[in-house]
């Protein structure tokens, strides 16, 4: 465990997994999440009282979902920042927090495209919208206050604790539909109960959720390895990788 | 397949713009911001290589030994020497 932890903080052991895994996670997720936007949009049946603008589900779900985790990996490596002092938590939060931010406007964005037809107004001031639209000013606010530091150790300290304080919204989006009157419809995949949609229905749902989840794998791998070269620039294995054309894939393994 | 046709498809039955304008902006973004990452990979590693050929190239001209290691030696003899010849 401790040998993990250690290894852990090693840049260059990261950089050459991460290489290593790239691959597979962009081929497996591009296969799952495209295979269920093609099924969800094509195949599956329409909806009874939406027809087919349920289909926004497809991408909504998904792009939703992906928003609330990727914010609670984040206040996790805050911790890690916080206690352990790991450099690699820090990589992690700047690298996937302008992704978070892209996943919760799609998640706000289909959902007002989608809450047209289906409750006649893009938008309303309820629970679930209004805490999603804090969860996208506490991305935002993420990466600004990375920047507002010139000192890497003090910024990654401050990006920890505000990550760590907005956790607090997390639940208020999960259960904003329980506790508050809303229009917003409750969740469609609890880890108790069945579905309850048909399975022609729910089955691409849950292969665009889990090829999404892949692909932010990815897309995380990638921009941490950006970020490593940025910050182990002064290393003698970045600089012959930059000279080399910075690639993802390290020529020795990584081992 | 849950159409009749491929115009059926399009259409969504009155709700293909809210349908399409979606998957429309989600592609949209997914696409941008992979590339803007392979972007900001490229800048980094473009501004590192031009920063080390910088680095190197003066020195190497500036000495006769052309060396970078000997080069750094040097820095560290003068600072030696200033020192010395204060008191």
């Amino acid at each position: 465990m401790w040998q993990f932890f250690h290894k852990l903080g090693s840049p260059k052991w990261f950089y050459g997994i991460a290489g290593r895994f790239m691959p597979w996670l962009l081929a497996v997720g591009l296969l799952l999440s495209l295979a269920g936007i093609i099924w969800g949009l094509g195949f599956a049946p329409a909806e009874r009282y939406q027809a087919n603008s349920y289909r926004i589900i497809y991408i909504h779900v998904p792009t939703a979902f992906l928003a609330q985790s990727v914010y609670m990996m984040i206040a996790v490596a805050g911790v890690i920042t916080l206690v352990w002092k790991m450099k690699l938590a820090d990589v992690f939060v700047r690298a996937a927090a302008p992704v978070g931010v892209v996943l919760t406007l799609l998640a706000l964005f289909t959902g007002a495209v989608w809450g047209k037809p289906t409750w006649g107004a893009y938008w309303v001031w309820d629970a679930r919208l209004t805490s999603m639209l804090i969860l996208l000013f506490l991305y935002i606010g993420i990466i600004g206050l990375g920047f507002a530091y010139s000192d890497e150790k003090a910024a990654a300290k401050a990006v920890a604790v505000l990550s760590i304080v907005g956790v607090v919204n997390i639940p208020i989006i999960k259960y904003s539909v329980e506790w508050w009157n809303t229009l917003h419809q409750p969740a469609t995949f609890k880890l108790t109960e069945k579905p309850a949609m048909v399975p022609e229905m729910w089955v691409p749902l849950l292969m665009v959720v889990l090829g999404t989840y892949l692909l932010f794998g990815w897309i995380a791998f990638y921009r941490m390895q950006t970020e490593i070269l940025r910050r182990e620039h002064r290393t003698r294995w970045v600089r012959d990788l930059v000279q080399a054309g910075g690639q993802s894939q390290l020529k020795s393994g990584g081992a | 397949m849950a159409f009749e046709s491929f115009s059926d498809f399009i259409a969504m039955g009155d709700h293909g713009l809210y349908v399409w304008t979606c998957y429309g902006v989600f592609f949209l973004l997914c696409g941008l911001l992979a590339w803007m990452s392979v972007f900001e990979r490229r800048q980094v590693v473009r501004a590192q290589r031009f920063q080390q050929q910088f680095q190197s190239s003066p020195q190497g001209a500036a000495d006769s030994g052309n060396q970078a290691g000997e080069a750094s030696f040097q820095r560290i003899q003068t600072s030696h020497n200033e020192p010395a010849s204060k008191p």
